[in-house]
């Protein structure tokens, strides 16, 4: 190799290239800009938005009563899908075939039937049973057997109608489904983690629970997070299905019955996708966050620096 | 002190699915002994210490560390299953150091030192953070105890995995090709450490390819091969006059 004498090397001057043009480029920019001023254009001219209207009609109380219900459901619907999604992930896991496979069984059939199909069957579980009564299991069939023919060991029961009656329907069918979706989600970021993780806890004398909530849940949060904001996003739109159990006082439901009263559909459907939009662009934000939390010690990451 | 040795393998034997890892394995580790095992990979030394803590089950002959079989308890003639319970209180007293470190990246180096002691011990917070701000000062890295593991270098990883050990106070530690994973200009950081580790007497099984290590060291060199034994002495010893064909084999592959 040849070595260039230093000296012999003026300052390179500053490049000054011509820039590639981008033709492709501004044509797309100036239809897109185009199909924007149209829509914008529409939204303002088109009558039939009766913006004046929507807006006096998408704060009554009745709406602001179904946007707290809408709320409460989402909130109440992913606690309790998000606790027996890890439940049912870590039956997965189980080394018993029948604990296993009851998680399976359970997956698959709140996967496969639509939310709407299960919430308009919740509604109606009150045929099943007149009563949902807590007790030992069998006890009627047991103590007949013993000769106590109607003798029977419940606890305590709760008449059918008050669960079948909306909002615990409701609540029910979302968060059931809910934690099919769950399980594997979680089941997901628990087999992400490396099994050194749980070898590295087991010979510290760690027990397998200590282990799964110290050591491999806390990672898996970071593969379970994400798309768990996402399915919260979607369960605050489903809830709008409860309408079909029926609960009454939910958001949707709301905005159609006064554009239902009024004659005045559309603008009440514009209603709802504003709220629904605002009410999601929150729960984004939240998620942000929430994920910024969780990758704590992951190269590259905020939280690691 | 009791002269019950530390680890005792009788006949040990291990099957993955038909494959024989270990074919009878027979050793003694004596208390305040450092022991490093050397062969050929695929001869079975990380299993063997994989099943020192249980992490692997052992299926025929005895193993006993300090007295007490690993994982079973035996009444009479009958072999009992030790609870998951009574398996980590075996394993609390058991460090061990892998190869790729596996520290907990979601906490600081004294987070992961302190854990067990705090989760499994039952000490308080305060106490435990104190203890391993101590462990990490030992191995060098006071300065780095707020650290996240990805923000430590892998020399510097080895050493919080050691203290995270030695926070337990264990009376066995346990290193499976602790260097393995290092570059070569890091390897040093961790071997003094080990190296002091010895020198204040604590029992040691090194699964290692260090030889430098082996020699100054090690008590005793067990070179090993298709699941058994095949040498063991003095480090000096076997290195020096490898008495079976196999070990000096593997020995003038190595050297």
């Amino acid at each position: 190799m040849t070595v260039q004498p230093r000296t012999a090397l003026p300052q390179p001057e500053e490049i000054k290239a011509v820039p590639v043009r981008h033709p492709g480029r501004w044509v797309a920019t100036g239809c897109v800009a185009v199909a924007l001023a149209m829509f914008v254009n529409m939204l303002l001219t088109n009558p039939a938005f009766q913006w004046e209207f929507m807006v006096n009609n998408m704060f009554t109380p009745p709406v602001l009563t179904g946007v707290r219900t809408s709320l409460l459901l989402t909130v109440l619907a992913m606690v309790i899908g998000v606790g027996l999604g890890v439940v049912f992930a870590v039956m997965r896991l189980s080394p018993s075939p029948i604990v296993a496979g009851a998680a399976w069984a359970y997956t698959w059939f709140f996967r496969a039937v639509p939310r709407i199909v299960l919430a308009i069957l919740f509604g109606n579980l009150g045929i099943l049973y007149a009563t949902f009564s807590v007790g030992f299991p069998f006890d009627q069939q047991l103590l007949g057997l013993l000769g106590f023919p109607d003798a029977d060991a419940r606890i305590f029961g709760v008449d059918a109608r008050t669960i079948g009656a909306g909002f615990i329907a409701g609540l029910l069918a979302l968060a059931l489904s809910e934690a099919a979706y769950m399980a594997e989600i979680v089941r997901a970021g628990i087999t992400s983690i490396d099994p050194g993780q749980t070898e590295a806890a087991q010979a510290l004398g760690m027990s397998r629970l200590l282990t799964l909530r110290r050591i491999v849940l806390p990672q898996a949060m970071r593969v379970i997070v994400p798309p768990t904001g996402n399915e919260t996003i979607a369960m605050l739109k489903d809830t709008a299905l409860v309408a079909f159990v029926p609960v009454t006082n939910e958001l949707f439901f709301q905005l159609q019955a006064i554009g239902n009263r009024t004659f005045q559909v559309f603008p009440m459907l514009v209603a709802a996708c504003i709220w629904y939009l605002a009410m999601t662009s929150v729960l984004m934000v939240v998620q942000h966050f929430v994920e910024r939390r969780f990758s704590r010690g992951v190269a590259g990451a905020g939280g690691a620096g | 002190m009791n002269d019950v040795p530390m680890v005792q393998a009788e006949r040990v034997s291990k099957r993955f699915g038909h494959v024989e890892v270990l074919k009878g394995l027979d050793l003694e580790v004596a208390r305040r002994e450092v022991l490093c095992v050397i062969g050929p990979s695929g001869s079975g030394k990380s299993t063997f210490l994989r099943c020192v803590n249980h992490l692997e089950q052992i299926d025929s002959g005895r193993l006993w560390v300090d007295g007490e079989l690993v994982g079973y308890r035996q009444k009479g003639d009958r072999i009992y299953e030790l609870k998951e319970s009574e398996i980590a209180a075996q394993r609390r007293d058991i460090g061990m150091v892998f190869q790729r470190f596996n520290l907990f990246p979601h906490m600081t180096a004294t987070q992961n030192v302190m854990e067990a002691p705090c989760r499994v011990k039952g000490l308080s917070r305060r106490e435990s953070e104190r203890q391993a701000r101590e462990q990490l000062e030992r191995v060098g890295l006071a300065h780095k105890a707020d650290n996240y593991p990805v923000q430590l270098s892998g020399g510097q990883q080895q050493r919080v995995a050691i203290a995270r050990a030695l926070a337990m106070e264990p009376k066995l530690m346990l290193f499976d090709e602790p260097t393995s994973a290092l570059d070569p200009e890091l390897v040093g950081e961790v071997l003094d450490v080990m190296k002091q580790l010895a020198l204040d007497g604590m029992t040691m099984i090194v699964v290692t390819h260090e030889m430098g290590f082996a020699r100054e060291v090690g008590d005793t060199l067990v070179f090993m091969d298709d699941g058994a034994v095949v040498e063991s002495g003095p480090p000096t010893e076997v290195i020096a006059h490898p008495q079976h064909e196999r070990t000096q084999s593997f020995l003038s592959k190595v050297l």
